[in-house]
């Protein structure tokens, strides 16, 4: 069963009964429909991957920003300005040569907001869910990713407040460039593990 | 509880077909931003927690679960809280037309000034608690074979396995209490299980699973 044509054509039905919904709670005023739209915009329009991106590319040009990250995760990230809700407590978790990590949440949808904004539909999606953690390689050969035989996988289960952010491997042939030149490199993929950061030659 | 979103192993369901991470909007349809809008309005009048609001959507037909999409599921989950803590009824429902109610709500009602400054803050779950951890780091545990009917944090993959502690989180509020309206704190940790503890000797390649649990989750070994 693929439930994706749900994801994208919802009846009709659901649109008017949340409609309704939205028109009882503010009649009652039990929400603010100016605060409906500003949560709206944070996260649509300001709160997103290029967070994330920003504190990766830090990451590979500043070996003591490295180290703090992997010391105290969630106050590193803090100081590039990305706190709150969903990133309460964070964890980044390092790809080498030998470690490829991968981030799921098997019984929602888990996911660091402050720095990656709120999920794919992917991420949520049954399948997903249901085989990162028993499959993880086919899984990533899904996403164009191939990894050798001598590299490890580490699924991350993200079944508590703690959020986890994959630090992928810096791309090759970019040995001196600064943190404003690497960050286009950094993908929402590569920063949930399923596929590597960007090259040069694929930006 | 043993319910359609504890996924982790099912079979069948299909590939993921991702779309293309360029092309892909925050958010498929209008009703879709509502919901989300909605669900986190509606959780600032503290009338229930996060865990209460996850076992709101846990709470369905599994089929249902499955069959819905994301945000209808928390469509679902939030009518279903509303309809509990009476914030609105099944009449007003149906008729679409508001019955005016007395209530001290209104005070926590999130304005829209409000918003950047409660989404900065979040709301950390960590907790000082008396008794000292009972694991470390390297110790091997096994996951209680447990099966409670409400809301829990422990998948069923894990139940029964045997793991390695990788990391003591600290003390996290136990999410099993707090859907039921009890805030305490446990010791958690990050476990680590091999590929063919979980999945049987002829998982295809070996990897590791690392899972957050909670000490009432575990004995050890």
């Amino acid at each position: 069963m693929s439930n994706h044509d749900h994801q994208t054509e919802p009846p009709s039905e659901v649109e008017l009964k949340v409609k309704a919904l939205e028109s009882l709670l503010v009649e009652k005023g039990l929400v603010d429909p100016a605060a409906l739209d500003e949560l709206i915009d944070r996260y649509e329009n300001r709160v997103g991957p290029r967070n994330g991106a920003q504190v990766v590319a830090r990451a590979w040009v500043d070996p003591k920003f490295k180290a703090w990250l992997n010391e105290d995760a969630t106050a590193a990230i803090a100081s590039l300005g990305f706190t709150g809700r969903q990133g309460e407590h964070m964890k980044v978790v390092e790809n080498t040569p030998h470690i490829h990590n991968l981030v799921v949440c098997t019984l929602c949808s888990c996911y660091p907001w402050p720095v990656l904004g709120l999920p794919p539909v992917w991420y949520k999606s049954a399948p997903y869910r249901a085989r990162a953690v028993m499959d993880p390689r086919t899984v990533l050969e899904e996403f164009g990713t191939k990894l050798g035989a001598d590299v490890e996988i580490k699924v991350w289960d993200s079944t508590s407040e703690m959020r986890y952010l994959v630090l992928p491997e810096q791309p090759p042939r970019t040995e001196g460039w600064s943190a404003e030149e690497l960050e286009p490199l950094v993908t929402r993929n590569s920063m949930i593990g399923v596929e590597k950061a960007l090259t040069p030659d694929n930006t | 509880m043993n319910g359609g979103h504890d996924l982790g192993g099912m079979h069948g369901l299909g590939p993921i077909n991702p779309e293309p991470e360029q092309q892909e909007p925050v958010f498929h349809h209008e009703w879709e931003r509502r919901v989300f809008a909605l669900t986190l309005a509606s959780g600032s009048l503290r009338q229930w927690n996060l865990d209460q609001s996850r076992h709101s959507r846990e709470r369905q037909h599994p089929a249902d679960y499955l069959r819905n999409s994301y945000y209808e599921n928390w469509y679902q989950g939030l009518l279903k809280l509303l309809f509990e803590k009476g914030l609105i009824s099944q009449s007003e429902q149906d008729s679409g037309k508001a019955v005016p109610m007395e209530t001290h709500l209104t005070d926590n009602v999130l304005a829209a000034s409000k918003v950047t400054d409660a989404m900065l803050k979040g709301g950390p779950v960590n907790m000082d608690i008396e008794p000292p951890p009972l694991f470390k780091r390297g110790d091997t545990v096994r996951v209680r074979n447990i099966n409670p009917e409400g809301h829990t944090r422990l998948p069923r993959y894990a139940r029964g396995r045997q793991g390695v502690v990788d990391i003591h989180h600290g003390a996290h509020v136990f999410p099993d209490s707090n859907a039921q309206g009890i805030r305490e704190g446990q010791h958690l940790y990050g476990v680590q299980f091999t590929s063919s503890e979980l999945w049987g000797s002829e998982a295809r390649n070996d990897f590791q699973v690392c899972i957050d649990l909670w000490e009432p989750y575990l004995q050890e070994v």
